[in-house]
């Protein structure tokens, strides 16, 4: 049966923790807006990972891992193009050009940051195919999911903190009144700095968060640095107290006449 | 005459209203009006009270079930419906990953309101999209002593096995 979803309501964090807990072998393929990826696992490891928005060959990943040179990668890409990863990986060891234990930190290296760079995208549709294994001449490796998932689990830790300290963008930030505090004098950064040339109470933080071109995470941290240091302030809503527990009341008091009146409804329910 | 009552609880389109009438002796009473929001447009009417259905055990016992409106703006409905209740099940639909988080939200809500025991049924298996079970406990989040129930709600042998184990569980809270 289908695992497929969208990453806007199932994140990719929450995706791998069910892929390394039920041990699944299989490839996601998560189509995002502006660029696809493919990451296979074998019994909950990491075995395989690319994108299209870059070029997956060796080559080019041992270029990026600054293991090759320009010029070298161009000799490659000139003379053995057609040539699969497995292959050329053996070529490269036995003419000198990178180590073994190289080729496999690059591609660590590549695998883990495709994953990584997953845990920032808001939405995309995501499809895993039981047993679909990675192209064959490509090297795999098996990786443990938990280190990256923790990254992801500190990422999310962080959005659900700053969520729950600014619940909703639709409320409006104002500077306190502290006497004293010159917020000129104040280190901030160029985004942070253009987050408070906007604040009004008259506008939203929605409003702010969409002029200043800030995701909601960023945004979200930059406010939340600010309240911390005790530069603004939000005007929010009154909010509403949970409803106290209630306990169920039954029909009857004594616990053998519950017993048995559930046992009725035991014997009712199966003659239907 | 003694009623128990039992809430079917769920978010949007999870099979409530189906899961009622499977089993209800009546026709589920169920004031419906048409859907007038575009995000909610996967089908033409939706519960806009509440659904309502019976099960008479015999002549001094009867069995309410209670089906809970799935639109959020209706949650003020679950503090009523809860009141007095014996348990209740969670319908999720399995092919709808969109709405795990929103059920995961209404199991918190009414384990908040009533310390009653409960199941959740994983509705909608037969469908090609439907998530496994299993896979579904972990996205949901639930315990692993928390009973997740494959179930098809036009099936009346799997809506009464959903009904069972709710009761088993509450013969097992009274022996606790």
């Amino acid at each position: 049966m289908a695992l497929k979803g969208n990453l806007r309501d199932f994140s990719f964090s929450q995706l791998l923790n069910l892929i390394s807990l039920a041990k699944k072998t299989g490839m996601l393929q998560v189509h995002g807006p502006e660029k696809d990826a493919s990451i296979s696992f074998e019994q909950g490891k990491l075995s395989y990972a690319q994108n299209n928005a870059a070029d997956n060959g060796l080559a080019a990943i041992l270029l990026r891992g600054e293991k090759l040179t320009d010029k070298q990668y161009h000799v490659i890409k000139e003379r053995a193009n057609n040539i699969g990863d497995k292959e050329l990986g053996l070529m490269l060891i036995n003419s000198n050009y990178v180590t073994q234990e190289e080729i496999l930190n690059s591609l660590k290296k590549e695998f883990v940051a495709t994953a990584n760079d997953l845990f920032t995208w808001e939405e995309g549709i995501f499809h895993f195919e039981n047993n679909l294994k990675p192209p064959a001449d490509k090297i795999s490796l098996l990786i443990n999911l938990e280190n990256i998932i923790i990254e992801g689990s500190r990422q999310l830790k962080e959005q659900e903190r700053l969520q729950d300290e600014i619940p909703s963008l639709d409320m409006a930030l104002k500077f306190t009144d502290n006497p004293g505090t010159n917020i000129r004098n104040v280190n901030l950064s160029v985004k942070e700095w253009r987050v408070v040339s906007f604040i009004n109470p008259k506008n939203s933080m929605k409003q702010n968060a969409k002029t200043t071109k800030l995701n909601d995470l960023e945004f979200r941290r930059i406010v939340y640095s600010l309240i911390q240091a005790g530069l603004v302030e939000i005007v929010r809503p009154e909010g509403v107290a949970p409803p106290a527990p209630k306990i169920p009341a039954l029909p009857v008091e004594d616990t053998e006449e519950q017993k048995s009146l559930v046992n009725r409804l035991i014997t009712r329910i199966r003659s239907l | 005459m003694q009623t128990v009552k039992m809430v079917v609880t769920g978010p949007f389109s999870s099979g409530k209203t189906q899961f009622i009438q499977t089993v209800s002796e009546i026709d589920v009473v169920a004031t419906e009006r048409k859907i007038s929001s575009e995000s909610e447009r996967i089908k033409e009417t939706t519960t806009v009270a509440m659904d309502f259905g019976r099960i008479t055990v015999d002549d001094d016992l009867v069995l309410y079930l209670f089906g809970t409106p799935g639109q959020k703006r209706f949650d003020f409905m679950w503090e009523i419906l809860s009141e007095g209740m014996l348990g209740f099940v969670v319908m999720v639909d399995s092919s709808r990953p969109e709405t795990f988080r929103e059920a995961r939200r209404i199991l918190e809500t009414f384990r908040a309101y009533a310390p009653t025991p409960y199941v959740v049924a994983a509705n909608k298996q037969d469908l090609e999209d439907a998530w496994e079970p299993e896979d579904m406990r972990i996205a949901l989040r639930l315990a692993p002593d928390v009973k997740l129930l494959p179930c098809i709600a036009t099936n009346k042998e799997e809506v009464k096995n959903a009904l069972l184990e709710l009761l088993y569980s509450i013969l097992e809270r009274m022996d606790s």
